[in-house]
């Protein structure tokens, strides 16, 4: 990029921009419907399937409805705050995806085109702070709706996404140890390095990262902040029409974006399995696909398919997490306000502190071992985190994982209430 | 000594386990994913098939000289607990009694389908039909000429030989 004159980059970059945001954009369009049609589907239903082939031109119906809708200011509410809510719940989910490459570098006539917005060296600091900018969103919308349901939403919006902002950020310092780098591009090379995706050697930082952003982008179990059943619409009660549409957008586009966090940091990015052939890295400002066993470095063979093959895989990997998202929406109920606390504090932080303690140690060890980061590394993390997952697990499932709620211990309680319905039976008579 | 509150422990603690009731309900949402048996009837292309007995608008049976079969004895206006038949009976030259007026006003029938069950010449009839828009609330009141026009199929009455219609 260093030999670049400022006009090529700017073009370069503008394209890619463009790009990524329609296509950021034109996925969430996307996703509402598939979230609805997948709704449907586990519901015995078919869902919205009349707009357009498969009912995709729904999003547009929608979005114009949502434009020609009127758009309500209440009298009593902090309007430049009110109006600046549902900026802020979209701006940072969409700035986010900047850091996150989504495919090979692309060779042109004109020079090896990175596929990412702008890889900036404080990648997942990045990520980090904007994605914790969310949750202003959110708060300033509730609060300055001046309703005490808004206000209530907002108040555990922000409890929740500060409890879980802990445990995303310590489950990520592991992946960061692993790859001893912040940028996403060089997290992805790592993974190829170490033969690894980083769940397998990382697992239990994987669960707790999954379990983190549930909470982080406000979807199901963890939408107190909506909670429509108890707060109405929670912090967007008072929200109609285009400035209504852009916090489910918001949220979808959260929902894309740590979908793709997910890919890159625990599933290898763009990186395709078991096929060398993809990895490519700047190193010393030349594509290099790999080390030779003297430590040479071997040179990339960059080729437009591959950037698309790659380009492919990074789609699937990221919308696999997006439906696990939707499916889980529409299995699990809601969790009681003090569940979630309970989790994101005593579970979660102190798993995630214990974890990264056990990681630091099993690295430093086999640093100190002298390992060399390849099969072998990964295979004992591998072992390692395994058995923390399998410890985690039955701690937290109080050891039911493996023999289930027992028939014996149901039929305990049965006769137990039966008892008690008895004892109350008599107390009533006497 | 006041009635007690009958106190029945949760049970948490140890009874339950949260993954594998998690695991087992997404097994199951995905077993409905999957699942192409869907409940929705897409409707103008697809209909539900109305049992022969529904109880729908109503319709006049017709002679083949295009006369109503109705003779205007005023049973249906009688029965009916709506009270929604508007009648007027007349005679002709040769002395039948034909209906004048005929009215039902559909918004305030019931549906219970009595008219068709005291009609002694079987003329009035409640019909296998549902789809009833319009444009505006007067449209529902079925004057003579309307009630001859449908041309839905009549509901069966209710056989207690065969109670279940098989």
């Amino acid at each position: 990029m260093n030999e670049q004159s400022l006009t090529a980059f700017l073009i370069e970059k503008t394209l890619i921009v463009l790009a990524v945001f329609g296509g950021v954009m034109g996925v969430v369009a996307l996703t509402t419907l598939v979230e609805r049609r997948v709704a449907g589907f586990i519901q015995d239903r078919l869902g919205p399937n009349r707009v357009g082939p498969f009912g995709i031109l729904q999003p547009m119906a929608d979005g114009l409805k949502n434009f020609l809708k009127e758009e309500t200011l209440p009298a009593t509410s902090a309007k430049p705050y009110f109006l600046l809510g549902p900026i802020l719940s979209l701006a940072p989910a969409l700035v986010t995806f900047a850091v996150v490459p989504f495919a090979a570098p692309l060779p042109t006539p004109w020079g090896v085109v990175e596929m990412i917005v702008a890889d900036v060296p404080i990648g997942i600091l990045y990520i980090l702070a904007l994605s914790s900018l969310g949750v202003y969103g959110v708060v300033l919308g509730g609060w300055a709706s001046n309703n005490k349901f808004s206000f209530l939403g907002a108040l555990r919006a922000s409890a929740q996404m500060v409890s879980y902002e802990v445990a995303l950020g310590l489950s990520i310092v592991v992946v960061l140890m692993m790859a001893g780098n912040v940028t996403l591009t060089e997290m992805i090379w790592q993974q190829q390095q170490l033969g690894f995706w980083y769940a397998f050697p990382l697992s239990l930082a994987f669960i707790l990262f999954v379990v983190s952003a549930f909470a982080e982008t406000n979807r199901l179990p963890f939408d107190m902040p909506e909670a429509e059943s108890e707060l109405v619409g929670g912090f967007h009660t008072e929200y109609s029409g285009m400035k209504y549409a852009m916090y489910p957008m918001g949220e979808y586009a959260h929902m894309l974006t740590s979908s793709a966090l997910m890919a890159t940091l625990f599933f290898g990015g763009w990186d395709i399995p078991f096929w060398d052939g993809d990895n490519a890295f700047l190193h010393d400002g030349v594509w290099i696909s790999g080390f030779a066993a003297d430590g040479t470095p071997v040179a990339a063979q960059l080729a437009w398919w591959k950037t698309l093959l790659t380009f492919c895989v990074f789609a699937a990997k990221t919308y696999f997490f997006v439906l696990v998202y939707i499916w889980v929406r529409w299995t699990v109920p809601r969790f009681r306000y003090d569940q979630i606390m309970q989790l994101g504090w005593k579970v979660m932080l102190p798993t995630a502190l214990v974890y990264i303690l056990v990681v630091a140690a099993t690295i430093l060890t086999l640093d100190q071992l002298g390992v060399p980061y390849g099969f072998g590394f990964g295979l004992v993390l591998t072992v390692v985190s395994a058995i923390c997952t399998a410890i985690f697990l039955f701690v937290v499932d109080r050891g039911r994982i493996l023999s289930g709620s027992s028939y014996g211990s149901r039929e305990r309680f049965r006769s137990e209430a039966i008892a008690a319905g008895r004892e109350a039976v008599t107390v009533y008579r006497d | 000594m006041p009635p007690s509150v009958k106190v029945v422990r949760r049970p948490d603690g140890e009874g339950t386990s949260y993954l594998r009731a998690t695991l087992k309900g997404m097994a199951l949402t995905f077993k409905h994913l999957v699942n192409p048996n869907k409940v929705t009837v897409r409707y103008p292309e697809e209909r539900f098939e109305l049992s022969p007995r529904w109880r729908g608008t109503h319709r006049m049976e017709v002679h083949a000289d295009g006369r109503p079969k109705c003779v205007a004895c005023g049973l249906c206006p009688t029965v009916c607990p709506a009270n929604c038949i508007r009648l007027v009976g007349g005679e002709d030259d040769q002395g039948n009694r034909y209906p004048i007026v005929y009215e039902i006003d559909e918004f305030r029938c019931i549906f219970c389908g009595m008219c068709q069950e005291v009609c002694p010449v079987e003329a009035i009839h409640v019909g296998v039909h549902y789809e009833n828009a319009e444009y505006t609330r007067d449209r529902f009141v079925y004057d003579l000429d309307r009630l001859m026009e449908q041309d839905h199929p009549s509901a069966l009455l209710w056989d207690p030989s065969d109670p279940r219609s098989e």
